[in-house]
């Protein structure tokens, strides 16, 4: 096989378009951090997008069909990592979300099981020969996803775990579901979903609570929402310029270099920027989507969807929350924001895309 | 393991490829519209932020960055008429809230910290949110202890109370034991109630006004204009750069009539007693003490006054905030007497052969009237009358001439009317007359009733500012000065009231005065040896001699002492009343008004002023303490 794996087969403009939104968000950590605690961490923000790189190819060269054949060993490894999270995890901000490594890394495993996720999802409909799944298919899959899900958000970490939704959707959708299907999916979502604010912690509430009406808690977290609006509109046309808005220097943007680094880039560099990055990513999706279409088999059109629709819903959950018109719910935007782990997460899935590339030259 | 059952057996690591994946294409057109739709949507809305309204997005992140902190002016100092300082100010912290950064949850940890009532705390901010725009801060604590201070350091520095700002500002620090607490007065916030007069328009929420006395005679003078700084300051309230700064104008220094030295000796002079003490120059209307006791504390008054100190300041019954110098309208009493000598000498109703057989009392109109000596003072002629303070010859003195011819002798020495002292609140006391009974009762003035006023009882009241002046005018043949505490400043519409009255009479009636300290009169106890001081005693009943015998009274019945004294009998320099209320008669104020006129010439006397106070002043020290 390893004739089929030249350099010069990768994906080129993907990987560009990768390392050029990369690139702009080191720019931003490192404006957003400057003269603050975590003035470094932009270096650091460097070395995961270099090991990044390493990851993708190694990623690249293992043949998919022989990474879906060890879904079940990944998904046991992730269920017993999610547990050391909730036996061993850091604790930060009330949450269990982070696995001490040596050297004094951090693992956000919640990462890596988007992954696992995606694969399952993969091999799941890969495997079923039916047209379309029935009831007990989905149930037995539904179930399968469920209980890292379930694991993810008792760290709790419901953003996160919510993340693993949209690949759900997408497999169900692209392996033929019939409407009526999609009607009682819907009325059964309509009934649960009442059912499950029993379960929301209480933070988690309010964050719902104020998503709809910021002011009625403008000190609480309604503020995140209006600071980051103000951010945002305060960046104008042009934008303040790197180290200049005050939204972000003088800290009235919460967390600018991770959740809300996007407010921070909008402040700075203004509406041209945003479309710049918004553009950046949305040829990167269309890119995948390219590869998914051009994939050789079901499975790889199945992998390159699943990480194409995970993408879509980080990007428009996070920067919908930055201009208010989604819950704060504490998810990175892909490759933009601070987050080594998250880093190393989306490489793997774009390694996965070029490991589907590769492969479309077979037989 | 296998994931699901199907018909035939899949080698999972190569499925047979299936060209239904071609199948998906409409499906994955479809995601494509999706995304398309998303990123539209997302611009949409930041064309909506950034380019639409980003002139209120950049407001509202100014008003985020830049704060307004007032920079306080300090308020003038108040001297004495020798340039020592009566009322000076102190370095201290005031604690503002921003009430943008409040969180609610903080207010019990904050309250806590600085020892403050939480739920009074509360309520106001409640009002102050219905009423006051939110960028404006909130005073919650003025005067910070060195702990209380870093309380607030320790807490701004995390990121967990961006809400509190501190302020360097002035503390007033007036005398201590309330010495001249009356006429310099106290500071305070101006209230929401004072906001919506006239008088107080002019001011805004938070202003740190004069309240009483001089304080807020003179306010405008003292207080000065505040500054302001524009900072920028992060999301913890740190100040990160200043941007502007308009420096405060501190008041002006006001330098007061007031002797220190005599306010002192009178203040001791009334330890422990009810009453006032009032010195005048009669040759300008100058005050060079003003005591009125019990006093209250003026620097419970610097900081915010706490209720429950407010409280018993005014449940007192001894009412200690009442400025009895001008607020006290009390009978005078037998001081009243040398203005009736001097109504009947110039009315002619009586002359100085006019005499009189006192036989211990006298009926008038049907009613038996006492003298204060039950065994009467025999043949009794003006000056005899005046030295012995003889009722009986006043009542006839008063009969011959009627009420009215008394009434207009005493207004015409300023009773019955505000002396016009730059003091608020002043009293105007009531001088009967027949008019004025028509006016207040529409009855018939009772002859009998002018008997009583004769020796200064009955409806007659005067406050203690009053009688001094009227005395002093007297004491200087008929010239009376518009009282006033500030020197150097222009007095509004300052009247002096000068009287045609014959000198001779003016005499006659200080001889009498004169004999009453010297030549065994009633007065004797203010004798000074080689001063030649002049008074007059006055012991003024609240209530019937019968009532008191009864024992059935309290305290609060018993007669008022009076004392009124000038010196020297010639080109008088000072007049000194003192009212000592409960003090049963007159001869008990005599040592008061001595003590006082004693410390003004003995000080005269010094070649070289004293840079220091008599010593248990009280007062601020100016230099370091031993």
């Amino acid at each position: 096989m390893a004739r089929y794996r030249s350099l010069r087969d990768l994906d080129w403009p993907l990987i560009i378009i990768a390392l050029s939104i990369c690139a702009l968000g080191v720019l931003e950590i490192f404006s957003a951090t400057h003269g603050t605690v975590w003035k470094d961490v932009w270096m650091k923000q460097l070395l995961a997008i270099a090991i990044g790189l390493v990851m993708l190819w190694l990623v690249t060269t293992i043949d998919y069909h022989t990474l879906m054949a060890q879904v079940p060993i990944l998904y046991v490894l992730a269920i017993v990592g999610l547990v050391a999270v909730e036996l061993f995890g850091t604790r930060s901000g009330g949450a269990r979300r982070w696995l001490p490594m040596p050297w004094g890394f951090q693992l956000q495993v919640s990462e890596f099981v988007k992954l696992v996720i995606i694969l399952l999802v993969a091999r799941y409909f890969t495997e079923l020969r039916t047209e379309q799944p029935g009831v007990v298919d989905l149930l037995k899959l539904g179930g399968l996803a469920g209980l890292p899900m379930l694991l993810v958000m008792k760290e709790p970490d419901l953003g996160t775990a919510l993340t693993m939704i949209p690949v759900l959707v997408c497999g169900v959708f692209l392996a033929g579901l019939p409407w009526r299907y999609v009607l009682v999916i819907l009325m059964v979502a309509g009934l649960v979903l009442p059912l499950t604010w029993g379960l929301l912690k209480d933070y988690q509430k309010a964050r719902l609570t104020t998503f709809i009406n910021p002011a009625q808690d403008p000190q609480g977290e309604g503020y995140q929402v209006i600071q980051s609006t103000i951010a945002v509109g305060a960046g104008g046309m042009w934008g303040k310029g790197v180290t200049r808005g005050t939204q972000t220097q003088l800290r009235f943007l919460p967390v600018p270099h991770t959740d809300f680094i996007f407010a921070a880039w909008a402040e700075e560099h203004g509406f041209v920027g945003v479309v710049v990055v918004l553009g950046l990513y949305f040829f990167l999706l269309m890119q995948i989507v390219e590869n998914a279409q051009k994939a050789p088999d079901r499975a790889g059109t199945l992998l390159c969807m699943g990480v194409a629709s995970i993408l879509l819903f980080h990007i428009l959950v996070n920067v919908g929350m930055v201009v208010g018109r989604m819950p704060v719910t504490g998810i990175p935007l892909p490759l933009l924001s601070y987050g080594g782990t998250s880093v190393l997460s989306v490489f793997m899935m774009l390694g996965l895309v070029n490991n589907v590339r590769l492969r479309r030259f077979v037989n | 393991m296998r994931l699901i059952t199907t018909e035939r057996q899949v080698d999972p690591v190569r499925p047979a490829h299936r060209d239904d994946a071609k199948l998906a294409t409409g499906k994955i057109a479809f995601f494509q519209y999706v995304t398309l739709a998303v990123f539209i949507l997302l611009i949409a809305r930041f064309w909506e932020l950034q380019v639409q309204s980003p002139e209120l997005y950049l407001e509202r992140a100014e008003r985020n960055r830049i704060r307004a902190v007032p920079v306080l002016a300090p308020r003038g100092k108040i001297l004495d008429r020798d340039g020592r300082v009566i009322v000076d100010n102190r370095g201290s912290f005031t604690l503002y809230l921003t009430r943008e950064n409040l969180r609610p949850e903080h207010l019990a940890t904050i309250c806590q910290g600085l020892d403050l009532d939480c739920q009074e705390l509360k309520t106001r901010l409640a009002r102050f949110d219905k009423t006051r725009p939110k960028y404006e801060p909130i005073v919650i604590k003025q005067e910070l202890t060195p702990g209380e201070l870093a309380f607030v350091e320790a807490h701004r520095g995390q990121d967990t109370f961006p809400e509190m700002e501190l302020i360097h500002s002035q503390r007033r620090l007036y005398a201590r034991d309330g010495l001249a607490a009356h006429a310099i007065g106290y500071i305070g916030e101006v209230s929401e109630e004072e906001l919506n007069t006239a008088e107080f328009a002019r001011f805004h929420q938070g202003d740190v006004i004069g309240k009483a006395g001089i304080e807020r005679q003179y306010n405008d003078i003292l207080m000065g204009v505040d500054g302001q700084r524009r900072v920028v300051v992060d999301n913890i309230g740190r100040h990160r750069q200043v941007l502007s700064m308009k420096e405060a104008i501190p008041g002006q220094s006001l330098r007061l009539t007031l002797d220190l030295d005599l306010q002192v000796v009178a203040d001791l002079a009334m330890e422990n007693r009810r009453g006032s003490v009032v010195a005048l120059d009669p040759r300008s209307g100058e005050v060079l003490a003003m005591v009125s006791r019990p006093a209250y504390d003026p620097n419970q008054f610097a900081g915010r006054i706490r209720a429950a100190d407010w409280n018993e300041l005014v449940k007192d019954p001894e009412n200690p905030l009442l400025n009895r110098a001008i607020q006290a309208q009390l009978a005078p009493g037998s001081t009243f007497k040398p203005l009736v000598a001097l109504a009947g000498l110039e009315s002619g109703a009586i002359d100085e052969h006019f005499t009189v057989n006192c036989g211990g009392g006298g009926t008038f109109y049907g009613r038996y009237f006492r003298c204060h000596l039950a065994k009467g003072h025999g043949t009794v002629d003006l000056h005899r009358g005046l030295v012995q303070s003889c009722d009986v010859y006043f009542y006839n003195a008063g009969n011959r001439m009627g009420v009215d011819k008394m009434a207009e002798y005493a207004e015409m020495a300023g009773l019955g009317h505000k002396t016009g002292i730059d003091l608020p609140h002043e009293a105007e006391g009531v001088v009967p007359s027949t008019k004025w009974k028509a006016r207040m009762y529409r009855q018939k003035w009772y002859a009998g009733e002018t008997i009583s006023v004769a020796i200064g009882q009955g409806a007659l009241t005067v406050t203690p500012v009053q009688l001094a002046r009227a005395i002093g005018g007297l004491s200087m043949g008929g010239v009376w000065y518009q009282p006033h505490l500030v020197k150097d400043q222009p007095q509004q519409n300052a009247r002096v009231l000068k009287a045609d009255i014959n000198p001779e009479s003016a005499a006659r009636v200080i001889n009498g005065m004169f004999g009453v300290v010297n030549e065994g009169g009633t007065g004797v106890r203010a004798r000074i040896p080689g001063i030649e001081l002049c008074g007059k005693t006055g012991t003024a009943q609240l209530a019937s001699n019968e009532l008191v015998k009864s024992g059935r009274l309290g305290e609060e019945l018993k007669d008022n002492s009076w004392f009124v004294g000038f010196a020297p009998r010639q080109d008088p320099e000072i007049v000194v009343v003192a009212l000592f209320e409960g003090g049963l008669h007159g001869n008990l104020s005599a040592p008061i008004v001595r003590d006082v006129i004693k410390a003004y010439f003995d000080k005269k006397a010094r070649t070289a002023p004293p840079p220091t106070l008599a010593a248990g002043a009280g007062l601020p020290a100016q230099s370091p303490q031993p």
